[in-house]
């Protein structure tokens, strides 16, 4: 299908770049991205995807727009408090370019949904603030070979590594398994700077534009990380771990499992 | 070897270019692509974009006033 004349306007900026150009543009427009987590991190995700032109664009979050979100969480717009978040964001993306198809997920990930629902992408961006979520998608994703991007965040420092399951380090090589429950700070305790999110975002979005145009050289085998209050970005290059209890050699993890011990982190606090 | 043509005279910096690499996407080894652009700021950007993106530029010709026929290959 060719560009209509609006597309081509829309997204000059994409087609003069030799790395991208109409052919480019195409495979974007016919790509499919599904976004976990519609907060801090989803939100510049999301955006930054939208305005791209990735012509599908999942969203799974539960949650609703809190009035303590809007510090960070840019999608989301003061009017929009009390709104389910998957709405919130859907309106923006739409608003933004309506050639891009939203499809909502107001539910939170789970070891009973996951499969399914990544199967339908390309690529799956992680954009979760709680440990359990976190091994769930390095779980899911590896184990359906659906290649994703990781992001974390907290206080003034952020971290991001993209994985390609069986050719590239994941999640579980570099923690095999989720810290102690008492050694993981609650959100309210911990604090976030609010851009920060937008910092690790937007490297996230980057990740995703490239591995769906197959160009430059994707954030696979090495960690980024980020201190906002030092200014230091760091670039840890992490090998495959032999032992790893989902990729290694002898993998121990064959299906998707909710840590339940550690769903109480966040969310589930909030009354 | 195909010969396709493309007139830029009523676009704009950066359409001019836009529309030109479209165009040159379509292009197979050995094809042309034949431009009607303004003399100005397309003369002087389109074959140069062209020429770092890897084409060939093998005629530049004035046809008339303030309108030139850019040829380029891939």
């Amino acid at each position: 299908m060719a560009l209509t004349d609006s597309q081509i306007e829309r997204y000059s900026r994409h087609i003069i770049l030799k790395e991208v150009g109409g052919k480019g543009q195409q495979k974007l427009l016919n790509s499919k991205v599904l976004i976990i987590g519609a907060g801090g991190l989803g939100a510049p995700i999301a955006l930054y995807l939208a305005a791209a032109g990735i012509g599908t664009i999942g969203i799974a979050d539960a949650d609703s727009v809190d009035l303590s979100n809007l510090q960070r969480q840019v999608i989301h717009f003061t009017p929009d408090i009390g709104k389910p978040k998957v709405i919130s964001a859907k309106e923006k993306i739409q608003a933004i370019n309506p050639d891009v198809q939203v499809r909502t997920y107001q539910q939170w990930v789970s070891a009973a949904n996951i499969m399914e629902l990544i199967s339908q992408y390309d690529f799956v961006v992680d954009g979760t603030d709680n440990f359990a979520a976190k091994f769930l998608i390095n779980d899911a994703c590896v184990l359906a070979g659906k290649p994703y991007s990781h992001g974390g965040i907290l206080q003034f420092v952020g971290q991001t590594i993209t994985v390609l399951p069986g050719e590239s380090t994941c999640y579980r090589c570099i923690f095999p398994t989720p810290p102690p429950k008492d050694a993981i700070p609650t959100c309210s305790q911990a604090g976030v700077i609010g851009v920060l999110p937008g910092v690790i975002g937007s490297i996230q979005a980057t990740e995703a534009i490239k591995f769906l145009l197959g160009k430059g050289k994707l954030l696979a085998g090495r960690m980024l990380t980020y201190d906002a209050l030092e200014m230091k970005f760091r670039d840890v290059t992490i090998n495959r771990n032999p032992n790893c209890p989902i990729c290694g050699e002898n993998p121990t993890i064959t299906q998707v499992r909710d840590e339940l011990e550690l769903l109480t982190v966040c969310d589930l606090e909030k009354p | 070897m195909s010969a396709y043509n493309l007139d830029i005279t009523k676009d704009r910096c950066p359409m001019t270019f836009v529309k030109t690499k479209l165009k040159l996407e379509e292009l197979e080894e050995g094809d042309t692509l034949e431009i009607l652009l303004t003399t100005g700021e397309p003369l002087n950007n389109v074959p140069r974009t062209a020429t770092e993106q890897g084409f060939t530029v093998v005629e530049t010709t004035l046809v008339r006033e303030n309108i030139h026929k850019v040829v380029i290959r891939k």
